[in-house]
């Protein structure tokens, strides 16, 4: 970092209330870190005001007393980035989670104890890209190390060493084993680029241009996928009451999505939620490399029970990270679970400097807070010249289930995707709880052409005629609630028997079943191609006057709901047609 | 540094705010000496050059502007020892019982710190309840906070009376190390009336239960602010039992809703912006770190396992005190007034009611490999007889299909046969599968498609519901 490095005064505490504390005498700019006591608490300035500086501390502030030092270390938020941030779990503030188990010697965690964010004694092959004499720009790529097995990690000139459109000469570079801190490679005016970086994590690292997206990214979710499908760069919000499965969805789409690299910010969720993904994702493949999950994932972890301070950084952290393997070229995909709670911490903290509280006592800003979070996902050109996905997926944790509260509103109208969960589909076991009637993606058209090329030409037409289908099931049920379903004529009860289909085989997916997990889309399109058939045999034979009972009693039709757990689909779904045509027409 | 000021400058509810000279950490505690010769105890709110607030335990009842405070310089411990089983302590940890003074072995900070989710053991041993609904449907697992949703007059404290009596591990695990974890209840009651705490009380000696519980009354009459402090003593005891002498805990907090009163009213007179309903806008992170300080830790023999109950004013699950409580435990368990009335014991509405560790805890290895997809057929089969209840008073029984009048039946005896089993029955995990095994076969075979083939074979019942008498008898 070459940042101006003036001397600045330390303070003295004045007053402490929670996670925030204010400080006398202290020369500081905004969003600089501070260390805060005699522990030396880490902590943030947010606030100035003539000779008190306000501070957010990230963690727990009891015993802290007023007349106790402030230092000041003159640098905002950063984030360490280098090879090594794959296959580790951070806590808000990027401190590794298992470092601090062994510094701390517990497994509680202690107070006032810092690490790096990524380690600096240990050493990685570099192989150059670049050779003395070559010209590079800010952002270009100097040599490779292979961080895991999964990814080919990029060390880049860092954005801010260079100005825009500016190039320099690479004067030496050297290939062999060398810990983050050492130099590589060395240019012409000076910069010396280690593998290691900073970036302040309240500030976007810089790109070219935002692109619109036409890859999907394909999570194997065939509710997802099927109808209502995120790009590769686009953003989501997955709203829901508690139980509905957010966090089940969040974790199908860390696993399952087909990105380069998964961030997950687990913010202000449960800590065995946490666990699980520590303890599941090294032992489960990567569906599109077979290697390790965790060898593309990192994790950053603010449990509900960590300081509160930190969980409004989390997300911050997450995304600059995210941005740091964009600028590698690679596609991302970030999933926040819940950005509730972030907001929650926005208002906790922003309560106590005594703000003026807007809606339901968010802060003001919080609109503009999640639009610029959202903002920095996307499909962007880089300043390298290659291109990179951020698609950033955020969970909701509505009060009450109730949709129209701040975060939610506020979140809609950024994101182009919603997913939709329904407390009334959870309670009946129907997962994933996504409601189809509420839920929808405004990047189908764009991705239509994607689908159209790698699955099939009618994928719009099939997904259009399974919408149909559901809107009309969706005023039939309202009359049956009045009238019983005998009493509606044989097509329409035909219809809604196609529509269970559509809803207990295709909608349905086990997250628990091995196969019925992961479903790729050629399945998904399959699925749908069998009901379809199912359909227009049926309403066939109903014209040739079937007796609708008949038809659905067909002997084949159950096998329907068993093709999602099919490992050898393609056989099963080949007889399963041709067996449902010829059962149906041996009734007239 | 124990010097004593005689500044009180403001008594405001449960709030006293006095001039200092010397520099307070924050949440230290706090000795008020009142001019009659009482001692009450509180613990630092806010902490600025010159002034402090501080909430007083107690009450501020007594205390006048000559009351002495002395800084203790320390913030609140608790004493630990094993010798706690088997004892009543008052809401902020007194013996109560008449037994002797506790010699602590050791003292933790009551705050507690948060357990670094790398050190964290996923829980997934199954925990035998003995109660068919939790057991069969929502299944409780070892280091998980599972809370009870009720409302006002529900027997949800015989429920939990019901679970504490009956729980119990597995047997191949007690047999693998008898001696190294042994069961351990602790009861925390938050503003219960004295009668309730009787009952529980009864319940304890009754049973014999008392001699490996701790007890914690903070009832009705005690002081509101206490509260605060009770929860935090509890599982301050739990996580000594549990991770220092390899106890499996299991804690019941009783009523969560007066804890969350009691810092609404704590949040008021500091005179806070309030949240929603006028709970302090921090609860969510407050109730946090209580119901996070379940769980396993790696390394560790015990383990945390809670049972916090609340009762949700108006029976709306909407209302903030159960809403962020959903968002914190792994599921909640819902007591329905409507069962109630119709008398069914326990009266849980398997419905909105879920236990989210329950897919990792149960099946092949751990309880049996049908486990789930009964759980699940059971679910799905409910929720529609559920719904065709509402279609059948308005066009009545005859105007619908078989299929849906099998539905309705099932809904019926599920309701009769699987959830109505009485608070001292005690059904081994075995026989709760099979009761839903004799229902499922109510229903044509082609209806469980949320079952396994392989299952269907095994456990499907032909000649359905005839079956099911026989069997009854015959157990």
């Amino acid at each position: 970092m070459s940042q101006t490095q003036t001397v600045r005064e330390d303070g003295t505490i004045a007053s402490v209330s929670g996670p925030v504390v204010t400080a006398r005498d202290l020369d500081a700019r905004m969003n600089d870190v501070v260390y805060v006591g005699k522990n030396g608490l880490m902590g943030e300035v947010i606030e100035i005001e003539e000779d008190i500086t306000t501070l957010q501390v990230y963690e727990e502030t009891s015993g802290v007393s007023p007349g106790g030092p402030v230092e000041n270390t003159g640098e905002p938020l950063s984030v360490d980035l280098g090879p090594g941030l794959l296959d580790t779990i951070y806590d808000g503030v990027q401190r590794p989670l298992d470092v601090l188990e062994d510094k701390m010697e517990s497994p509680y965690l202690r107070r006032g104890v810092d690490a790096p964010g990524i380690e600096l004694d240990k050493t990685w092959g570099f192989e150059p890209e670049v050779e003395a004499g070559d010209e590079v720009g800010r952002g270009d790529v100097v040599g490779i190390v292979e961080e895991t097995v999964t990814i080919d990690h990029k060390v880049m000139v860092p954005p801010n060493a260079l100005g825009e459109g500016e190039t320099a000469e690479v004067v030496s570079v050297d290939s062999g084993e060398f810990t983050v801190e050492e130099t590589v490679a060395e240019l012409d005016n000076g910069v010396e680029i280690q593998m290691r970086q900073e970036w302040p994590v309240r500030e976007p690292r810089p790109t070219v241009e935002k692109k619109t997206p036409t890859t999907p990214l394909v999570s194997g979710q065939r509710i997802l996928d099927g109808l209502f499908p995120i790009a590769k760069g686009g953003t989501a919000a997955i709203p829901g009451p508690f139980g509905s499965g957010k966090t089940v969805t969040q974790h199908q789409l860390a696993k399952y999505a087909d990105a380069d690299i998964i961030i997950y910010v687990g913010c202000g969720e449960r800590g065995n939620e946490m666990t699980e993904v520590i303890d599941d994702f090294p032992e489960l493949e990567d569906p599109s490399t077979g290697n390790p999950l965790m060898a593309r994932t990192s994790l950053i972890a603010n449990t509900s029970n960590m300081p509160v301070a930190a969980r409004e950084s989390c997300v911050y952290t997450g995304i600059t990270i995210a941005e740091f393997y964009r600028d590698m070229g690679y596609d991302v995909a970030l999933m926040a679970d819940s950005t509730s709670r972030w907001a929650e911490a926005m208002r906790e903290i922003s309560s106590r400097l005594e703000e003026m509280p807007g809606e339901e006592g968010y802060p003001a800003y919080l609109a503009a807070r999640l639009a610029q979070f959202y903002e920095r996902a996307g499909y962007f050109e880089n300043v390298n010249g290659t291109e990179g996905s951020v698609s950033a997926i955020g969970a909701v944790s509505p009060p009450g289930g109730d949709f129209s509260e701040p975060v939610t509103q506020n979140t809609l109208r950024i994101v182009k995707t919603f997913w939709a969960l329904d407390a009334d589909l959870a309670e009946r076991r129907h997962f994933p709880s996504i409601n189809w009637n509420e839920s929808y993606s405004l990047y189908k058209d764009q991705l239509d052409p994607w689908f159209q090329d790698a699955v099939a030409d009618d994928w719009p037409d099939r997904r259009q005629w399974a919408v149909d289908v559901l809107d009309e099931e969706a005023e039939l049920q309202e009359i049956v609630q009045l009238v019983g379903k005998d009493a509606l004529p044989e097509d329409q009860q035909l219809t809604l028997e196609v529509a269970r289909y559509l809803r207990e085989a295709y909608l349905q997916q086990n997250a628990f079943h091995p196969v019925d997990t992961y479903c790729p889309p050629e399945k998904t399109y399959l699925m749908l191609t069998t009901i379809q058939t199912f359909n227009d045999e049926a309403f066939d034979a109903l014209e040739a006057g079937v007796p609708v009972d008949e038809i659905i009693d067909t002997e084949a039709l159950p096998r329907i709901n068993r093709i999602g757990v099919q490992d050898d689909y393609e056989a099963y779904v080949d007889e399963l047609q041709s067996d449902i045509e010829s059962q149906i027409r041996s009734l007239y | 540094m124990s010097k004593q000021y005689q500044t009180i400058t403001e008594i405001s509810g449960p709030l006293v705010f006095a001039e200092v000279d010397e520099d307070i950490g924050y949440d230290e505690i706090v000795k008020i000496h009142t001019q009659q010769g009482e001692t009450l105890r509180g613990q630092v709110l806010e902490s600025s050059e010159g002034i402090v607030a501080i909430q007083v335990f107690e009450g501020t009842s007594g205390i006048d502007q000559k009351a002495s405070i002395e800084f203790e310089g320390k913030t609140m411990k608790m004493d630990l020892t094993e010798d706690l089983l088997g004892r009543v302590l008052d809401g902020s940890g007194r013996p109560i019982d008449g037994g002797p003074d506790i010699v602590p072995d050791t003292k933790e900070n009551i705050v507690g710190a948060a357990i670094n989710p790398y050190s964290r053991e996923y829980p997934e041993e199954f925990i035998e309840t003995g109660v068919s609904v939790i057991d069969g449907m929502n299944t409780l697992v070892r280091g998980q906070k599972l809370p009870i949703f009720s409302s006002s007059g529900q027997p949800h404290s015989e429920l939990a009376m019901q679970i504490a009596r009956q729980a119990s591990v597995p047997e191949e695990e007690a047999d693998g190390e008898g001696e190294g974890s042994e069961f351990a209840v602790i009861f925390g009651a938050m503003g219960i009336t004295a009668e309730e705490a009787n009952e529980f009380m009864e319940d304890f000696e009754r049973t014999g239960a008392l001699e490996r519980s701790v007890v914690f009354m903070n009832l009705a009459d005690d002081p509101a602010v206490e509260r605060m402090v009770t929860p935090r003593m509890v599982l301050t005891t739990a996580e000594y039992l549990a991770f220092e002498k390899d106890y499996h805990v299991l804690v019941i907090l009783t009523d969560m809703t007066n804890y969350c009163e009691a810092l609404r009213e704590i949040g008021a007179a500091r005179e806070e912006v309030p949240g929603r309903r006028g709970y302090p806008g921090y609860m969510y992170t407050d109730l946090a770190q209580l119901y996070e300080r379940a769980g396993r830790i790696q390394g560790r023999e015990g383990s945390v396992t809670q049972i916090p109950i609340l009762t949700m004013p108006g029976d709306d699950d909407t209302h903030p005190i159960p809403d962020l409580t959903g968002y914190i435990t792994e599921g909640q368990i819902y007591v329905d007034p409507d069962l109630n009335s119709q008398g069914l014991e326990p009266p849980v509405n398997v419905l909105p009611s879920l236990s989210r560790l329950m897919d990792d805890g149960i099946g092949e290895g751990l309880t049996r490999e049908d486990h789930a997809d009964v759980s699940d057929q059971m679910y799905a089969a409910y929720a529609e007889g559920e719904d065709l209840r509402d279609l059948v008073n308005i066009v009545g029984r005859e105007a619908l299909s078989e299929r849906d009048n099998k539905y309705l039946d099932f809904a019926d005896r599920f309701e009769q046969e699987f959830v109505d089993q009485g608070f001292d029955t005690d059904r081994a995990l075995v026989e709760t599968l099979s009761i839903g095994w004799d229902l499922l076969s109510m229903l044509p075979k082609e209806e469980l498609n949320r079952i396994d083939e392989e299952f269907i074979e095994e456990y499907y019942r032909e000649d359905g519901s005839e079956e099911t008498e026989a069997e009854a008898t015959a157990d």
